[in-house]
């Protein structure tokens, strides 16, 4: 977390609390530039195809479409504006398909469970699902990924 | 057919086609078009593939992909033939072979002729180097040959699942599969595109003049010689082994193996996996166990820290599935099939620490440990080769263009260095423009659009995580 807050891929608390924004877990240097041309705002550059991404949050919608895209599923939405949860954007591409009103376990970035959250919002692009789900405000930076009992 | 896999998240399974039958030492096997006999085996729970030849002990098999040996056997009398690239049919019988095979005298009547014919360039190998050449060489107005071995063109991208990273121009976003899908289809509709699968470009002949290759598809029983003007070898590479008690166990597999099993053909290759490995095909492959349904114990790795890239790992880690970095796999475990393996802890000098073995249940124990250029047709050649480790073993020495010692032999892929597919594009490309050129002459458009891909290649390359490649590929440039 330090080190990707060290390289500002994580936007401001002030701005997450402001609506839906996108947070970049891309802090090595690979070859890839995706994230780049599936921006709808150009909100995200690269220098070189391989430099750490440069995000604007400010330009930034949270529309989630490189979390659809990114290869690495490296890209997560926070929205901390919502009054008593957080909505966290996450990649998913596991059976089963989660739809809005599910219930699914929620799990840190070490997979550790960190309980359960509903479903809000499904989006899809080449078997990438986009799953936002409502998760406790503390745990908003925590949630990396979902996973849905069979 | 316990083992198929008929859901999957990413995948769809509707290119199996119609049921057929076939026999396996007497015994009926259904399978479905589009299944190689392998991996029609192994769906069916026939692991033990052959025996050991001094050590009777059974083996199972390992890489998949027509590289290892491990899945020699007699199909309708014709003895080593790959059963993990050879389609299943109506009706064939299959045998497994204990030692050597006798050699069938019927057999070698049938074989007819041998054809000879010309081409501008011929192409061995239609993974992504090969497909990526053929199709750029058809584009200048030459005639192309493309062999490759498999009875399907796509070499290792028609199992990768995940989306390809890159630019897109360099496809990505595509996941490998799809890319394959694309440049087979793309390559299809050319006219000035001869291509034959299920076909071994098994020796170079003569290199003075036009080069003098070799081709045979074994089991129809047809040879030929081709005269090419120009050659690009896109043989790949093969995964590499790891020495421990009990590696030969059925459930020792290749990564990649594995991979094939389960993308491929959508057979789970095992239920409880540990993996050797955490380069990215250790870390892929994790992640595409659990995409199938499979369990995915660990992933040890000797370094102190995992080999892959970030994401691969991160992507891994979410669903709980720890990499204990300091630990390799001292022994496997088990009666016939693998049943567990021990890990162990290893100090600074890579020595284990006695006391830190832990048992690790598991039915599938996948190397991820590396893969060496299979260079066997360039060295046969008289390319001059190059130890070089940090691009995978013994490599061709290469310009520039990518031609090797031997004038118009040229090089791209795996077979040239162990690096990555949008790379081997690349470079399928460049080397298909060297081949045009030394038969159309140096046109000016064709050396501006071969160094723009150079340019590209090169800036690809300089991404940090590339940086081993970068200072073996110094070792190797002539000219």
């Amino acid at each position: 977390m330090e080190e990707l807050k060290r390289l500002g891929l994580v936007p401001p608390e002030e701005r997450m609390k402001r609506g839906p924004v996108v947070v970049v877990e891309c802090p090595q240097e690979i070859p890839c530039d995706i994230c780049v041309k599936a921006c709808p705002v150009g909100a995200i550059t690269k220098e070189k195809i391989y430099s750490i991404p440069r995000v604007d949050f400010e330009k930034c919608t949270g529309c989630a479409t490189c979390v659809l895209m990114c290869p690495g599923l490296a890209c997560f939405v926070v929205d901390l504006s919502p009054k008593d949860h957080a909505l966290v954007t996450v990649p998913h591409e596991f059976l089963p398909r989660p739809s809005p009103g599910s219930r699914v376990i929620l799990l840190g970035r070490d997979g550790r469970e960190l309980g359960e959250g509903e479903v809000v919002r499904v989006r899809e692009w080449n078997k990438t699902l986009a799953v936002t789900v409502k998760v406790p405000k503390e745990l908003a930076m925590e949630v990396r990924a979902i996973w849905v009992r069979k | 057919m316990g083992r198929r896999i008929w859901e999957h998240p990413i995948l769809d399974f509707s290119w199996r086609g119609r049921k057929v039958k076939f026999y396996f030492e007497g015994r009926v096997i259904e399978a479905y078009e589009g299944e190689s006999i392998g991996a029609a085996l192994y769906a069916a729970g026939i692991d033990v593939w052959s025996w050991g030849k001094k050590t009777g002990r059974p083996r199972g098999p390992f890489c998949n992909i027509g590289k290892c040996s491990s899945c020699f056997m007699i199909v309708d009398g014709r003895p080593n033939v790959r059963v993990c690239i050879e389609p299943v049919r109506e009706g064939i019988r299959v045998e497994r072979q204990r030692g050597l095979p006798e050699i069938p005298k019927a057999w070698s009547d049938e074989v007819r002729e041998e054809e000879v014919f010309s081409t501008d360039v011929l192409v061995v190998g239609g993974g992504p180097a090969g497909l990526s050449a053929a199709l750029e060489a058809s584009k200048h107005g030459v005639e192309v040959t493309l062999v490759d071995e498999h009875f399907r063109l796509g070499g290792q991208l028609k199992k990768q699942t995940h989306k390809f990273f890159g630019s897109r121009e360099l496809f990505g976003g595509l996941r490998g599969f799809q890319i394959a899908e694309k440049l087979t289809a793309e390559l299809a509709s050319k006219e000035n595109v001869r291509i034959f699968t299920r076909t071994t470009a098994y020796a170079i002949f003569d290199t003075s003049g036009p080069i003098e290759v070799g081709l045979a598809n074994v089991s129809e029983g047809r040879l030929m010689r081709v005269r090419a003007k120009t050659v690009i070898v896109c043989t790949g590479a093969q995964e590499n082994y790891l020495v421990f008690p009990g590696n030969d166990l059925i459930g020792v597999m290749g990564a990649g193996g594995a991979q094939t099993l389960m993308n491929e053909y959508g057979i789970l290759p095992g239920e409880r996996v540990l993996i050797v490995g955490a380069g990215n095909v250790g870390l892929i492959v994790g992640y595409q166990l659990l995409q199938a349904g499979a369990k995915v114990q660990a992933i040890v790795e000797i370094l102190p820290r995992y080999g892959g890239w970030f994401v691969h790992a991160a992507k891994i880690r979410r669903y709980g599935v720890p990499i204990y970095t300091r630990h390799t796999v001292k022994e496997a475990l088990g009666d016939e099939r693998v049943e567990a393996a021990v890990i162990v802890r290893v100090d600074e000098k890579f020595r284990p620490v006695p006391g830190t073995e832990r048992v690790i249940p598991c039915d599938l124990l996948l190397l991820a440990v590396g893969l060496t250029p299979d260079v066997r047709l360039l060295a046969q050649a008289g390319c001059e080769m190059r130890w070089v480790s940090e691009l995978g073993g013994w490599v061709p020495l290469r310009t520039r263009y990518l031609e090797t010692t031997v004038r118009n032999i040229f090089v791209a892929g795996d077979c040239a260095k162990i690096e990555e597919a949008t790379t081997a594009m690349l470079e399928g490309a460049i080397a298909a423009l060297s081949a045009v050129m030394r038969i159309v002459g140096e046109r000016p458009e064709l050396v501006q659009r071969r160094e723009q891909l150079l340019r590209k290649l090169e800036e690809y390359r300089e991404a940090p995580v590339l940086a081993r490649t970068r200072e073996g590929l110094k070792k190797v440039l002539i000219g």
